[in-house]
């Protein structure tokens, strides 16, 4: 199940970022803030690439004992970044995707929202009750 | 306690005083005195119906209370006739208070208004005695919480019992309908008269402000004096729905006392709300403090409501997510502000712009966005726009955002409902318009003409055409559409449509369309025509000159070169020695001072034109064939036109310097002598000249618009600081 979702602005602060249960969201923060380097590294490697054949979905980033670090980075270089469950092992890579994909679109959506700036922080809740259903659902 | 089961069936109450109660006409010897009364027990809950004393012994005195429910009236009715009633339970309440409406207990002493309140409630509670009153009308007009008929309780329980013999439902909001007189048993010709004297006594013939209990609120209510009676009401009508918390016991006396006070600002306020006043904020909401709704409502008459005459609602009274026709009908009018074409979008921009003018949070207006655009393209439809609209008006006035788009907001109810009845307007000629590109200049003509400031970038669907121009810079297009004899008409309206797109050309549209025009007019030029180089430099001043103007506009922020104006101006000017003056005075001047910079930019734009028409192309090569010298600043000309081009391209120097700021010097670029006629070029001075004149000119103007600019937003600052200054004390303490 996905424990901690956040989405990572192009300079790297968070614009959005929630996890379940409350009191290990240091600890996810600090996770997610770890991950960004492996994000960056991940990119770069394929950054040789032009844009368009870079592939937003990064997969696993790092595995720990108790969960798993997976990435997404869209065009405009925003990264998502998902905190799963090890214990959960029936999660696939597809599923991740899926989940992702999700993610991506929600996100667009609240970028048309012409009030809102980008940069700012997301509070949509639309944007919410979408994270929401994906942290319990796959719980 | 028993009291309170039987209160819940119609019956009888019979209640034990200590002490004589005051009744109003009190003649002990009566024994069935038929009073209205309203009872509050120690359990606090209020019992009304009617009374009927009954002395049982010298110290105790019985009052027997029926209630009945409106099913039930007529056997109590019945059983009135023949005697008090033996149906229902009996019980003695201990310590039961009774209050009685008595209009010397709640009204200010007013000598003569008392009086005939006074009589008017004993006629009244004559008549009522013979229509009880349900206890729903009773818990609406709020005498239920306060445990006494006062004076506006009395005044809404008189309202509720007419809209409900009317058929309306009895709900507060039915008060706001125009409603006949309540019809009682006994109601004779003299019993009304009394009925309205009071009324006219009092003077209350205003109309009733909007009292912002559902959606409807913004409505008009269009009233009667039977109405008039309903403002003192205002306060417990407005209080027990939204803050019945807030009422107290004394409100009576408040609200009356405030009824008596806020009479002038009530009278002020309906009258005002046919306009769309600002000030109407401050008398109502000064009159009215407790009264957040009202505050809300003049803030929704500061949104430039429109005052339209209430329409009867009792199709859907309860329901606040549904539109009417009439905020239908401005909606549209709202949207055909910023957006003329109705099939098309409103862009985000536009609609964040137009939307914060509510003065909604930015939360709640990214919220209400999330509902409205359901398909999340960043832009509004009609529907979309009206849901937006709506929620922002039901927000405004007190109702919580819902969770989800309700089903009556939804697109494609509303475009359902939308379109059915717009068919046959006269909306369609905006339709039709938008369709071809032959009616662009009509719908260029419209556009302009409804609103010149507006960004029309939506406009843009409709005319794909010009989309490779905008590229290009309207420039080409008019180029474009310059040298093309037989696209004249039709290019022109495109390029005037791609100025119009721009958002920065809105203003300029207005030029365009009167060069276009003048293009038309024009005799057909051969293609080559060079001194449409000219009409950038114009086009552009006339984006400088118009910018001001604008509220959205930037004054520091100068736009690109926009759309060359018509060229066959300058053609004319150098070819055919026409009026110039007429051609070239539509053009704002002011190019002259600023040519150096122009040239470059300019080259660009030529190279982009040169794809798009080649016979347009101004490049920088075109200097190497310029003719004459260029002494004078003239707008970049066509290759063709070898003569003009070095002449255009100073124009295009000059309108680049302009936009970059005024500077005096025409820089100009010496070109290799052409084999055109030294009479020609001495034309093109003249032409010049006078063109720099009038850019001195247009500078001059600009220069003065932008400082009233200024000294509008100085201001605003100041209003601003003041109003901080304002609300900084109050946080402090």
């Amino acid at each position: 199940m996905a424990v901690c979702i956040a989405v990572i602005a192009k300079e790297n602060y968070p614009l959005y970022i929630r996890s379940i249960p409350a009191e290990h969201e240091l600890k996810f923060h600090y996770t997610v803030h770890t991950s960004l380097d492996v994000v960056d590294e991940k990119v770069s490697a394929m950054g040789k690439a032009l844009v368009d054949q870079r592939e937003l979905y990064l997969g696993l980033l790092y595995p720990t004992e108790d969960y798993k670090v997976y990435g997404y980075v869209t065009n405009s270089k925003v990264k998502f970044v998902m905190v799963v469950d090890s214990s959960n092992t029936a999660l696939r890579d597809n599923e991740i995707r899926s989940m992702f994909r999700k993610l991506h679109n929600s996100y667009t959506d609240v970028m048309c929202n012409p009030f809102y700036n980008p940069g700012d922080r997301i509070h949509s809740r639309a944007f919410d009750n979408m994270v929401t259903s994906m942290m319990v659902q796959v719980c | 306690m028993q009291l309170a089961s039987d209160i819940s069936k119609t019956g009888v109450l019979w209640l034990k005083a200590r002490v004589p109660l005051p009744l109003p006409g009190d003649s002990p010897a009566s024994a069935t005195e038929r009073l209205f009364l309203c009872v509050e027990t120690s359990s606090s809950l209020c019992v009304e119906g009617l009374c009927y004393r009954r002395r049982v012994s010298p110290s105790c005195l019985l009052y027997r209370l029926v209630w009945p429910s409106i099913e039930e009236r007529a056997p109590i009715l019945d059983s009135r006739k023949n005697g008090p009633c033996s149906q229902g339970a009996y019980c003695l309440l201990e310590g039961a208070q009774l209050y009685l409406p008595s209009p010397t207990n709640y009204l200010p002493k007013g000598g003569k208004k008392n009086k005939a309140l006074e009589k008017e409630k004993h006629n009244q509670g004559k008549q009522i005695s013979t229509l009880t009153v349900p206890e729903n009308i009773t818990e609406l007009c709020g005498a239920k919480r306060v445990g006494y008929f006062g004076l506006t309780q009395f005044y809404v329980a008189l309202k509720l019992i007419a809209a409900a013999q009317s058929g309306l439902p009895v709900r507060v909001e039915s008060i706001k309908c125009e409603l006949p007189l309540p019809r009682f048993m006994a109601l004779k010709n003299d019993s009304e008269i009394r009925y309205s004297n009071p009324v006219e006594f009092h003077g209350m013939k205003c109309q009733i402000p909007y009292v912002t209990m559902e959606k409807n609120s913004f409505k008009r209510v269009d009233d009667g004096e039977k109405q008039d009676t309903m403002s003192p009401t205002m306060s417990p009508i407005s209080s027990p729905p939204s803050s019945p918390s807030n009422y107290q016991r004394v409100p009576l006396t408040y609200g009356y006392g405030k009824l008596r006070s806020g009479m002038d600002q009530i009278h002020a306020a309906p009258y005002e709300a046919r306009q769309l006043a600002l000030q109407q904020e401050g008398p109502t909401s000064g009159s009215h403090g407790p009264k957040p709704t009202r505050r809300q409502t003049s803030l929704i008459r500061s949104l430039s409501v429109d005052r339209e005459p209430q329409e009867s609602n009792s199709n859907y009274p309860d329901d606040p997510w549904r539109i009417t026709e009439e905020q239908r009908e401005y909606y549209i009018n709202q949207f055909k502000s910023l957006q003329p074409d109705l099939s098309s979008f409103i862009s985000g921009s536009l609609a964040k712009n137009f939307f914060t003018k509510s003065k909604l949070t930015i939360p709640e207006l990214s919220y209400i966005w999330e509902l409205s655009d359901v398909d999340c393209d960043g832009a509004l439809t009609l529907p979309e726009f009206c849901a937006a609209f709506h929620l922002i008006v039901a927000r405004k006035n007190g109702y919580p955002l819902p969770e989800s788009l309700p089903q009556t907001l939804q697109p494609d109810y509303l475009q359902s409902a939308f379109l059915k009845p717009k068919r046959d307007c006269a909306l369609f000629d905006s339709y039709s318009e938008s369709m071809s590109v032959n009616q662009q200049p009509r719908d260029l003509n419209r556009i302009e003409k409804t609103s010149i400031k507006e960004k029309v970038d939506l406009t843009a669907p409709a005319q794909d055409v010009n989309i490779d121009d905008k590229q290009a810079l309207k420039i080409s297009s008019v180029d474009e559409a310059m040298p093309k004899d037989v696209c004249v008409d039709t290019a022109s309206p495109k390029d005037l449509n791609t100025l119009k797109a721009r958002p920065r050309s809105r203003s300029y549209s207005n030029t365009s369309l009167e060069e276009a025009m003048k293009r038309v007019e024009e005799p057909p030029t051969p293609p080559p025509r060079p001194q449409k180089s000219h009409s950038r430099a114009s086009s552009l001043d006339l984006n400088k000159v118009f910018q001001p103007n604008a509220p959205a506009a930037k004054p520091g922020l100068l736009p690109p070169p926009p759309a060359l104006p018509p060229r066959p101006f300058v053609s004319q000017v150098l070819h055919h020695n026409t009026s110039n003056d007429s051609v070239s005075q539509p053009k704002p001047p002011g190019q002259l001072p600023s040519y150096g910079d122009f040239r470059l930019p300019e080259q660009t734009d030529q190279v982009s034109e040169i794809e798009l028409h080649p016979q347009l192309t101004r490049t920088p090569s075109q200097t190497e064939e310029s003719g004459s010298p260029v002494k004078k600043d003239l707008p970049p000309s066509k290759p063709i036109r070898r003569k003009l081009r070095p002449e255009n391209q100073i124009m295009e120097n000059q309108e680049h310097s302009s936009v970059s700021g005024p500077s005096t010097v025409p820089t100009v670029k010496p070109h290799a002598p052409v084999q055109k006629q030294s009479s020609k070029q001495k034309k093109a001075i003249q032409t010049a000249i006078r063109k720099n004149k009038e850019a001195n000119a247009v500078l001059a103007r600009l220069n003065s618009e932008l400082q009233q600019q200024l000294k509008e937003v100085h201001q605003e600052r100041i209003a601003l600081e003041n109003q901080l200054e304002q609300l900084r004390p109050v946080t402090v303490l």
